[in-house]
């Protein structure tokens, strides 16, 4: 029972259809549908288990680093495919960008590691790497925070900036979508304050997909709101609707806290 | 008690009991390295000894022990003198002693060869040396040991030129060689060249040789007459003399200058007498080339391999296979790598070379026959598991998230292993590293049949083209201990030669490692430091 909303989304940037998904022998995804839309905040919700997690990482092929990981049904990013052998997942992975769960800096300075996707993909030209720190680190909020301490190393940060040098590290190859992992929950409430005022302000630019346990936040930063539950998608729809007046008693159960 | 018991206070009383013997049989090796071979180069004083049926001896105390038969004491006096005597030492029962005196004019004798001699300076025979006049018999003898070694370092330099003028003809030798096997009536002219030129290379050797040799055997005409304890005299060439010292007139600033002269020449200079005196600096060298070519080999093949193991190879049964002959290979006895070594790198490969590349010298080898990059491969071998083993170890402990982190940056996986994965990994790599050099270095049972020698007649490196000569043998010190301790014909004059030896082998191992440790740490500290 879905009650996926295609209508009123004018214009996804991703369009799952049947997705089916499988660790070996066992099903983690079954049948998901839904479509994203650009530039706005996307939150998948529900229980530990669920597959949200797993969802996410189709997105940008990170299943990819598993052993027998099987994956039926189509993922279009612009319309394009973005299943399937043929994909050049090192251009999709610049396209689609990601955040995790744990804050995880290289051990190199706070500049090399934002200009760390700049420099794999051949970029020499020091003026643009050096444009490319102070806007990603401005546009992850951060700036002012580093930008006397550039060429120390990144893992002398504290957790929140360390998560958001991460956000700037993924913003500086200019991705269309930007997909989070639980990306506060390891931090406490001032640090997850600043990172979802951040998303607030990404969503100018980008297509957020954000993974998270903490209702409130889904509540808090997120336009739109899936409920996964068991591998499957359970319910879609504007987060306000979702939030006060879910169509399945799965959902309400869950955002009420009666299960979880 | 029961409470002692169930409290575990006996298992931990026992790991800590276990531990500190342990350490203290560590402890006490090292100490008795150090003390047997820091204090071989002490100049100790010579006692003149008269015995009870009114003989005298003349030497140095080496140890006294307890005698078997009259309770007393006995004492092992080095004499010296081989050549006299027979042999450098002597057991004296205490009880025999009438009295020991210790005479300032005793004399000491460091020979280039035969040993030490003890006894007084008689006289000198100075042939037509002119020296200050005036002083006493010693004052000339040191004036005049000055001389004629100002006038050996000038003959040594005239050898060096003549072993420079042997060796380029020695290419020129090797060039006509190759001409003449390959086509010996085209290049006729060139051959003819190549041996006017070297006739006359020779011809300037033979010249200087013959020179050398007049100026040597008149230097050999000044000699020193000295007499022994009972009085018997010996003459005494001065060029054969090394060092002469009277200890009984010996302060310790003295001592000490003697001492570090003796340290000088241990590092530095090569060695004499079958290698049971003057210095190791051949083994010292070659230990320390051939462990920096073994990590040169072992370091990034043990690296790529383990990178393939762990990051590429599907785990399946082939990858089980290749981690257990990993692992086994690390525990095959040194001397079958060692026999591996010879059948195939210097029969297999070394031949294959020589009959490439320098077939004009066979059937004497350059490669066919044991050499420093024979062994340093060899060891390679040898280590390598160890290096693949903790390199795998090393990349397992990169966190995951790092790698994801690189990946979904649109980096490929061999941009993600060697940007962030092996940088981080270095740690386990080093450790790797230490442990394959400290190994490298302590083994001799393999090198000894590929490629280390007694006595090699020259360093690896040199100033001779093409300067790295990676056929030629070396000289390593584990190799060295075994010779000079159990090979040597005089091994009670050898003993303290092997502590020394020993105890530079120690040396060397740990500063290698504690350098490799030192930096280990600092890139410890570089991917690791988390301030909040």
């Amino acid at each position: 029972m879905q009650s996926d909303t295609p209508r009123k989304i004018s214009d996804p940037v991703l369009e799952i259809v049947d997705l089916n998904l499988y660790y070996g022998a066992s099903q983690a995804l079954k049948d998901i549908s839904l479509t994203i839309p650009r530039k706005e905040v996307t939150a998948f919700i529900g229980p530990s288990g669920c597959g949200k997690s797993t969802l996410l990482r189709c997105f940008n092929r990170m299943n990819d680093l598993l052993d027998n990981v099987r994956i039926e049904g189509s993922i279009k990013l612009d319309g394009e495919q973005i299943t399937g052998p043929d994909v050049d997942v090192i251009s999709l992975r610049r396209r689609v960008g990601m955040v995790f769960q744990q804050s995880n800096p290289f051990p190199k300075s706070i500049y090399e590691n934002i200009v760390y996707g700049l420099r794999i993909a051949g970029v020499k030209d020091k003026a643009v790497l050096n444009e490319t720190v102070e806007k990603s680190l401005r546009g992850a909020a951060i700036w002012d925070e580093v930008k006397d301490r550039l060429h120390d190393s990144a893992l002398g940060l504290s957790g929140g900036q360390a998560q958001r040098v991460c956000i700037a590290r993924a913003i500086a190859v200019n991705p269309e979508i930007i997909l989070m992992d639980e990306p506060c929950s390891a931090l406490d409430p001032i640090a997850t304050a600043k990172i979802e005022e951040l998303i607030n302000e990404l969503k100018e630019q980008y297509t957020v997909v954000i993974v998270t346990h903490n209702m409130q936040q889904a509540a808090r930063v997120s336009d739109r709101t899936a409920f996964l539950y068991l591998g499957e998608l359970i319910e879609f729809d504007e987060t306000r609707k979702i939030f006060t007046n879910p169509e399945n008693r799965h959902t309400e159960d869950y955002i009420t806290g009666r299960f979880g | 008690m029961g409470s002692f018991r169930k409290q575990g206070e006996p298992q931990v009383w026992g790991t800590a009991a276990a531990l500190s013997i342990t350490l203290l049989m560590v402890l006490t090796l090292l100490g008795v390295v150090m003390v047997n071979g820091l204090g071989f180069f002490w100049p100790s004083d010579t006692s003149l000894v008269t015995l009870k049926d009114g003989s005298r001896l003349l030497g140095e105390i080496t140890s006294t022990e307890k005698a078997t038969e009259n309770h007393g004491k006995r004492i092992q006096f080095k004499v010296g003198n081989r050549d006299i005597y027979g042999q450098d030492f002597r057991w004296v029962d205490a009880s025999e002693i009438r009295s020991t005196a210790y005479p300032d004019d005793a004399v000491t004798l460091e020979r280039k060869e035969r040993g030490n001699f003890y006894g007084f300076l008689k006289s000198l025979s100075l042939d037509r040396l002119r020296i200050p006049a005036g002083g006493t018999t010693w004052d000339d003898f040191l004036a005049a040991r000055k001389s004629v070694d100002a006038s050996r370092a000038k003959l040594r330099k005239s050898e060096k030129r003549m072993a420079d003028l042997n060796s380029n003809a020695e290419r020129l030798r090797l060039k006509v060689l190759k001409l003449s096997s390959a086509d010996p009536v085209g290049n006729r002219a060139a051959i003819d060249s190549l041996n006017a030129k070297r006739e006359k290379l020779l011809a300037e050797f033979n010249a200087r040789l013959e020179r050398l040799n007049d100026e040597s055997a008149e230097l050999n005409s000044h000699t020193a007459i000295f007499t022994d304890a009972s009085g018997e005299e010996k003459e005494i060439p001065l060029t054969e003399i090394v060092r002469s010292y009277r200890p009984n007139t010996m302060g310790v600033f003295a001592k000490a200058r003697f001492y570090a002269g003796k340290i000088r020449e241990l590092l530095l200079d090569e060695p004499r007498e079958s290698n049971t005196e003057g210095g190791l600096f051949p083994a010292i060298f070659g230990t320390v080339m051939m462990v920096l070519l073994m990590s040169v080999f072992s370091l990034p093949f043990g690296v790529v391999a383990a990178v393939y193991l762990r990051e590429y190879a599907r785990e399946g049964i082939l990858v089980r296979l290749v981690r257990i002959a990993v692992n086994n290979l690390a525990g095959v006895p040194s001397i079958v790598y060692g026999v591996f070594g010879l059948g195939f790198f210097v029969y297999g490969i070394g031949s294959g070379i020589d009959q490439l590349f320098y077939p004009e010298r066979l059937p004497t080898p350059t490669f066919g026959t044991g050499g420093i990059l024979w062994a340093s491969l060899t060891l390679a071998l040898l280590t390598v598991p160890v290096v693949i083993v903790s390199t795998e170890e090393g990349l397992a402990s990169v966190p995951k998230g790092l790698r994801e982190g690189s990946l979904s940056l649109g980096a490929t996986k061999f941009q993600t292993l060697t940007k962030v994965v092996i940088p981080m990994a270095t740690p386990g790599i080093m450790t790797g590293l230490i442990l394959a050099m400290a190994r490298a270095a302590g083994e001799v049972a393999p090198l000894m049949i590929v490629g280390v020698v007694k006595l090699a007649p020259s360093l690896p490196i040199d100033g001779h083209f093409p300067f790295f000569h990676m056929d030629r043998k070396f000289m390593h010190l584990g190799f060295h201990i075994y010779d000079v301790g159990f090979q040597s014909p005089n091994v009670e004059a050898a003993k303290p030669m092997v502590f020394v030896t020993t105890l530079l082998l120690l040396a060397i191992v740990i500063a290698a490692s504690s350098t490799a440790i030192h930096i280990r740490n600092k890139m410890k500290q570089k991917y690791t430091t988390k301030a909040f």
